[in-house]
């Protein structure tokens, strides 16, 4: 089953980056001119989440796709996970530097391809935003997942539609991007919701915690 | 071990009920959206565009060849039998002739080089535009 290994193996990516927060590093004073970002320990975190969102985007990007723009989306388990855990802000940030780092790796920086991702991001995140005030006793990263997708394809076809291909024509393939969305948003939902409940009895075994 | 077995440890527990529900309105949405988008018409019209520009409007109740100048040179369009065709173009690669007969509404077949499309369009146009 592909969606179990894969879940298993965001799983390990992941791990690591979970469990442990660095504390500020201690930048070093070189003799010359240097320049010295102030980082915290969150920056740190939120870049290496990116890291592994990443990791995942170029993962896929050797699938193969039946449809261009037709893509499993699996960056977003990281989403889902970081928006879980850590909220809203610490998610946006995650995904938007996916995005800008991603079409810096894959050389599509400000290219057609790098505005699909965007707006289909921002539009995520936007929706993900309302969706993460719904009553948690009932909707779990299943259905943020799922809301999340349909709003990345609705962001990306409206890019589409208002300035690459401006024809009503295009109409016609709403309704598979539409079904893939469904089906991969359930998906990424199912595979990062087992992730969490996992990784929470693990730790509430080894801890004798609940986290 | 029967193959339910991994899908009832791995994926049932972590639906809840309103996941089953967004996946219920999800599902039903795009039964909608395939149903309204692709409930094909036959088409009664065809409009020609050359370079981004309407260039003509026609019936398809009378068979005709049209001649579509382009930058490329100039490309044929055939109507026949309530069908359109792009039967010649200048293209390299030839994909708007090849795609053949188009005969629903909304079908459209489009030479990028010769920057020449034909499209059908239905008795009625079921949207002026369209926005997401």
């Amino acid at each position: 089953m592909v969606s179990k290994n894969q879940g298993r193996e965001t799983e390990q990516m992941l791990e690591p980056a979970l469990s442990t927060i660095d504390p500020p590093i201690a930048t070093h004073h070189s003799p010359g001119t240097s320049i010295l970002l102030a980082s915290t320990a969150e920056d740190h975190h939120i870049a290496r989440m990116a890291a592994v969102a990443l990791g995942l985007a170029v993962l896929e990007n050797a699938i193969p796709s039946p449809l261009p723009g037709v893509k499993p989306g699996l960056a977003n388990i990281v989403t889902l996970i970081v928006l879980a855990r850590y909220g809203w802000r610490v998610a946006a940030w995650v995904s938007l530097l996916r995005v800008v780092a991603g079409s810096l790796l894959f050389g599509n920086f400000l290219a057609p391809g790098f505005f699909l991702s965007l707006s289909g991001a921002v539009l995520s995140l936007i929706v993900l935003a309302a969706a993460q005030h719904l009553p948690t006793r009932w909707f779990g990263p299943v259905s943020h997942s799922i809301y999340a997708a349909f709003a990345h394809i609705a962001g990306q076809m409206a890019v589409v539609y208002l300035w690459l291909i401006p024809h009503a024509g295009i109409a016609y393939l709403i309704p598979i991007f539409a079904a893939a969305a469904l089906v991969f948003g359930a998906v990424n939902g199912v595979i990062a919701a087992r992730f969490m409940n996992n990784a929470a009895e693990r730790f509430s075994r080894s801890d004798g915690r609940q986290d | 071990m029967n193959w339910h077995d991994p899908l009832r440890a791995d994926v049932l527990p972590h639906l809840k009920s309103g996941d089953w529900l967004t996946l219920l309105f999800g599902g039903i949405g795009v039964a909608i959206l395939a149903l309204t988008l692709w409930s094909g018409e036959l088409a009664d019209h065809a409009v020609i565009r050359s370079g981004g520009k309407i260039f003509l409007e026609v019936s398809l109740s009378r068979d005709r060849q049209i001649e579509v100048p382009g930058p490329l040179g100039v490309s044929i369009v055939t109507i026949e039998k309530r069908r359109a065709r792009i039967s010649s173009d200048p293209s390299p690669r030839q994909y708007c002739v090849r795609q053949g007969w188009l005969q629903q509404a909304g079908e459209v077949a489009i030479c990028l080089p010769n920057e020449v499309s034909v499209e059908l369009t239905g008795s009625r146009k079921k949207y002026d535009s369209l926005n997401y």
